[in-house]
């Protein structure tokens, strides 16, 4: 693929998340949905205890987006050293077949 | 013809809330647990004997399923929106299963869980077998099998991991309408219910996947030309 082919697909990728966007806010309040799931659950049988509570929860939605964006940045930055080191070894392989 | 003008109805209508991927720490009774658990296991184990196999295939192999596990690690951490009016994730795993086989993921899968299970509330301990077989087993299962099917094409990666995502939020469903039936019609009506929201919500959330992993793949195929020739050797179902 040419580096068109990738700011296209990146593109396409993009609006679909900004058409979702602009169709889910007009339908619901875009919350993070496992909670709700469990609600539900909780509501349809009302029975159900919850039987084991997280070990630890992040104390406030600031610190539990900090660490998803932690995990993001920990899983982008392997993908950022692949790509430069096998960049940079193809680069170097280039100039020394040509010397 | 009614019929399905209702269903459409019902499903454009009634999800106001929908559900993420993985069950709640405590939300799955402890029998279920136990026996996602159990059926889990077998596979990650396979998937450990291929991981230590396929490390030792040389060049930057190790660093490659590395670059597997990081995809997986940055989209499952990818909050979107949906068209819902609620917020899901995608899972990652189709990239990696078509890559190195299914089971590689499951146990890469069983890290990220980890990880959120025990750093963000989110999943949980106790559901980790469940959780690893919708999101580790069935998801890279059905990705891998798309990709032997469709012919090793972008088009071919696009289906299987935009499915195999899909899968994974199906497979959930059928795990919440197995343990919470409705009160009213059973099993059948829970899954029915559970799976009529699932699908429209992780559907723009499927698509962002496939297409994420075609670019990925793109990369991988321009600099990892000689360890996905390594791998061609064996089958990935070989350990």
């Amino acid at each position: 693929m040419k580096l068109k082919d990738y700011l296209m697909l990146a593109l396409l990728a993009l609006a679909i998340v900004v058409v979702s966007l602009q169709i889910g806010a007009g339908r619901g309040p875009l919350e993070g949905a496992d909670g709700m799931a469990m609600e539900y659950i909780s509501s349809s049988n009302e029975a159900y205890k919850p039987w084991f509570e997280s070990i630890w929860t992040p104390p406030s939605g600031e610190i539990e987006s900090a660490l998803f964006a932690l995990q993001t940045a920990i899983g982008g930055s392997i993908i950022g050293y692949y790509i430069g080191r096998k960049h940079n070894a193809k680069t170097n392989s280039c100039v020394c077949s040509r010397k | 013809m009614f019929k399905y003008l209702y269903c459409i109805m019902v499903l454009v209508l009634a999800p106001r809330f929908s559900y993420a991927m993985h069950i709640a720490e405590g939300f799955l009774p402890p029998v279920w647990c136990a026996f996602y658990l159990l059926l889990s296991l077998p596979f990650v184990m396979i998937g450990l004997k291929q991981l230590r196999a396929k490390s030792k295939l040389g060049g930057d192999m190790k660093l490659f399923i590395a670059v597997a596990a990081a995809f997986c690690f940055m989209l499952s951490a990818l909050k979107l929106p949906s068209v819902t009016g609620s917020c899901s994730h995608p899972t990652g795993t189709g990239f990696g299963a078509t890559i190195f086989g299914p089971f590689v993921m499951s146990v890469i899968s069983v890290v990220v869980l980890l990880f959120q299970a025990l750093f963000l509330a989110h999943g949980g301990l106790t559901t980790l077998g469940a959780n690893t077989f919708s999101m580790g087993i069935v998801g890279p299962i059905v990705a891998y099998g798309i990709y032997r099917l469709a012919g090793k094409s972008k088009t071919g990666i696009f289906l299987a991991s935009s499915l195999g995502n899909l899968a994974t939020y199906c497979v959930t469903a059928l795990q919440l309408a197995f343990a919470f039936p409705s009160p009213a019609g059973g099993v059948a009506v829970a899954a029915v219910k559970f799976l009529s929201i699932f699908a429209l919500t992780q559907l723009p959330l499927a698509i962002v996947e496939g297409i994420l992993t075609v670019i990925m793949m793109g990369i991988v195929e321009k600099y990892s030309a000689s360890e996905l020739e390594a791998l061609k050797g064996g089958s990935a179902y070989e350990a």
